[in-house]
């Protein structure tokens, strides 16, 4: 007895250890890039996204002023420092320390801050917060010495490639083009498909059979077939490469699936409210819109964030059916043709771009899941 | 006019026209065209109630007609013309791309990613699903691994290209080599087993939606036969092996179909990756390099994957009819 209790807790650590394995490597790719999203390309490059929460060793090299010496009982001598006042103070983040400095470049890490270095004809001292002397049997006219040191860098986070993909790459407008695309193109289908769908489910006439097969058949018709020919009918009408355009290629795409999951739901609902309401004297169109519309409300949710996720993240559809310039180009090709591209090595606008487009969808996701889940199953475990 | 007035215009005409047009259309038969009055007001009723259908019908027929069942035909029929769609040249199209060594290798990867994508897919999710059931914090692992589900294809790739990276301060993969002491390699140029690299990216999308559906059918499997099997000293692996995957097989199946579906589908990601090159093109991004060059050679590509998708979509469309009966 003992041991097959045993047995039995040693299996449930197993279980919650595959879980545990399985759910960071599902997230450790995104997560690597969120953070990568809040480093500046020097960091990005320099350590990875791993130790961004720790700080960074990295050498530097400087050349002391030599004007403004003072004379000191003999000797010539230089002060400052090197971490306000140095040619890399640019590039130096506030709580950045020195931990060593050296005289030349193959060692530039030889003496510990706040240690005295011979030179040639002097010394000199670094501290760990910048500030140096440097002292020389002779004057400097005018020419310090090389310096090298070791800058212990805090981890630093910032927001500057959000506001450089936003303001200065264009995301910002990319942005209010999906949306443009999305939000029409996710609630037209769903009043169309709705209607159909109260059809298909409640009532009698020929052919209804053949049209829900139709219906399953087109829910796998692949998009690239579509596309020639519907952007030559755009053009032959006038509409040609525009929002209309894709709006009505978005519904058109959409409304298998919304006919299919909204049937399904439909047939379930309970025959004796329908019957009933027809007894009374209720028109077919008064049902579908006091009755049956309001009670079809999660089936109706979860194909808007279907159809909301899908165009949203679309990039097929919105590189043929959306003229290719700025004024018009979504995000998901403003990042697939444009930024990696052009900054393909630049990963920190890549992964803000990448959180820009991301951001939406996720927020979306986790407030909607329950719908989501329900819409997937309706789908897919009937019929499908 | 700006876009986004001319979206929320759209908004108010398209929900607006569809009520309208409902409304009056129903209005109409009703009252006349067959009103429920004059020598037979029953057998006006009666054909009024015929025609309903149709009128509810309509606007989902034509934009599914237009938008999906006519592109069939159209697709076919320009594929048999030529490039600027000026002279027909038959099956032309068709014998160029099996003439062509990048289609011959689209073909051939593509099959690849039927074979692998599903399976490992659908594997993936079947474990998550059986192993978070069995614990407290399963709902939350589940949505963590359903995540990618509402990612872009292209946001995706791009979290990938970045575990790919070839400097080992930013690609984890290349810094795992390099911890035990190898040197860096661009995992997206490795000839054939790139196209793995990339299938990881779908497998890590879908298998979320593999594990929803799965879990949703485990837990439908009837508690008898689990304790049944429990009773007779079934050990844990036996129980899933032997007990609950037979019981979910349908379900497994159309889980497999569904993915094997978009697999032939998805171009974004071989597009945003590596663009097909080194090895690595598959069919629908093969078709985009010919979009907008050369109509003919695209939609004669296009209508390849539609051969391809037909076995199962005739298997959906019987089993659906089976479903109704």
């Amino acid at each position: 007895m003992a041991m097959i209790a045993g047995q039995k807790s040693r299996l449930t650590w197993a279980v919650h250890l595959s879980v545990v394995v399985m759910v960071v490597l599902w997230l450790i790719p995104t997560v690597g890039l969120l953070v990568s999203s809040f480093r500046t390309t020097d960091q990005i490059s320099q350590s990875g996204w791993w130790d961004a929460a720790f700080s960074v060793e990295k050498a530097f090299r400087d050349r002391i002023p030599g004007d403004g010496e003072t004379q000191e009982g003999g000797v010539y001598v230089l002060t400052g420092n090197l971490l306000t006042n140095g040619q890399n103070a640019a590039d130096l983040k506030s709580g950045t320390t020195i931990t060593a400095f050296g005289t030349s470049g193959i060692k530039p890490g030889a003496y510990k801050a706040g240690e005295t270095a011979q030179t040639d004809n002097g010394t000199m001292t670094v501290n760990a917060d910048g500030s140096y002397k440097v002292t020389g049997s002779a004057s400097f006219e005018g020419d310090g010495p090389r310096v090298y040191f070791v800058a212990d860098m805090p981890p630093a986070f910032t927001l500057a490639n959000y506001r450089q993909v936003l303001f200065s790459d264009g995301m910002g407008q990319a942005f209010m083009n999906t949306l443009t695309v999305t939000i029409p193109a996710t609630i037209i289908p769903i009043l169309i498909a709705a209607f159909a769908a109260y059809a298909l489910a409640w009532m009698e006439f020929p052919g209804r059979g053949l049209l829900i097969a139709a219906v399953v058949g087109l829910l796998v018709v692949p998009l690239q077939l579509a596309l020639v020919p519907l952007l030559r009918l755009h053009q032959d009408v006038g509409i040609g490469q525009s929002f209309l355009g894709i709006w009505m290629a978005h519904t058109g795409f959409g409304l298998p699936l919304a006919i299919y999951l909204l049937r399904n739901y439909m047939v379930g609902l309970p025959r004796d409210i329908i019957e009933s309401a027809k007894v009374d004297g209720a028109t077919d169109f008064q049902i579908f819109m006091k009755i049956v519309l309001p009670l079809s409300f999660p089936a109706l949710a979860s194909f808007a964030i279907f159809q909301f996720l899908w165009v949203w993240n679309d990039l097929l559809v919105a590189k043929v059916f959306l003229p290719a310039n700025d004024q018009t180009k979504v995000m998901t090709v403003k990042i697939a043709d444009d930024l990696l591209g052009s900054r393909g090595g630049d990963w920190g606008i890549l992964a803000a771009a990448a959180f820009v487009s991301i951001a939406v969808p996720l927020g979306v996701f986790f407030a909607m899941q329950k719908y989501l889940v329900r819409g997937l199953l309706a789908g897919s475990v009937k019929g499908g | 006019m700006s876009p986004i007035l001319q979206g929320i215009i759209t908004i108010a005409l398209g929900v607006g026209g569809c009520i309208a047009y409902f409304y009056a259309s129903n209005l109409v038969l009703d009252k006349v065209i067959f009103p429920p009055r004059g020598a037979d007001p029953g057998r006006n009723i009666n054909r009024a109630n015929m025609v309903r259908p149709w009128l509810f019908l309509f606007p989902a027929i034509a934009a599914l007609g237009l938008y999906l069942a006519y592109p069939v035909v159209g697709s076919f029929w320009r594929s048999l013309f030529n490039r600027d769609g000026s002279e027909f040249i038959g099956l032309g199209n068709y014998e160029k791309l099996a003439g062509d060594d990048t289609f011959r290798q689209a073909v051939f990867n593509n099959f690849l990613w039927v074979l692998v994508v599903p399976a490992l897919a659908t594997f993936f999710g079947l474990m998550a699903a059986q192993l978070t059931d069995r614990i407290k914090w399963g709902s939350v692992a589940k949505s963590l691994i359903f995540m990618p589900m509402a990612i872009s294809f292209v946001g995706a790739s791009l979290i990938w290209k970045f575990v790919y990276a070839v400097n080992p301060e930013i690609g984890m993969i290349n810094a795992i080599r390099v911890a035990f002491q190898l040197q860096p390699l661009d995992p997206l140029q490795v000839p054939f087993w790139n196209n793995f690299f990339l299938m990881v990216i779908l497998i890590w999308i879908q298998t979320g939606f593999a594990m929803v559906i799965l879990s949703a059918a485990l837990r439908g499997i009837p508690e008898e036969t689990v304790e049944a099997a429990v009773l007779d000293g079934a050990n844990p692996f036996q129980l899933f092996f032997k007990i609950k995957v037979p019981q979910i097989m349908p379900t497994i199946v159309v889980v497999w179909t569904t993915i094997t579906i978009l697999v032939l589908k998805v171009f974004d990601i071989v597009y945003a990756t590596t663009g097909g090159n080194f090895g690595t093109q598959i069919l629908p991004s093969y078709m985009m390099q010919y979009m907008f060059r050369d109509d003919g050679r695209a939609t004669a590509v296009a209508f390849v994957i539609m051969i391809i998708v037909l076995p199962v979509m005739i298997w959906n469309i019987v089993q659906a009819r089976k479903e109704m009966r």
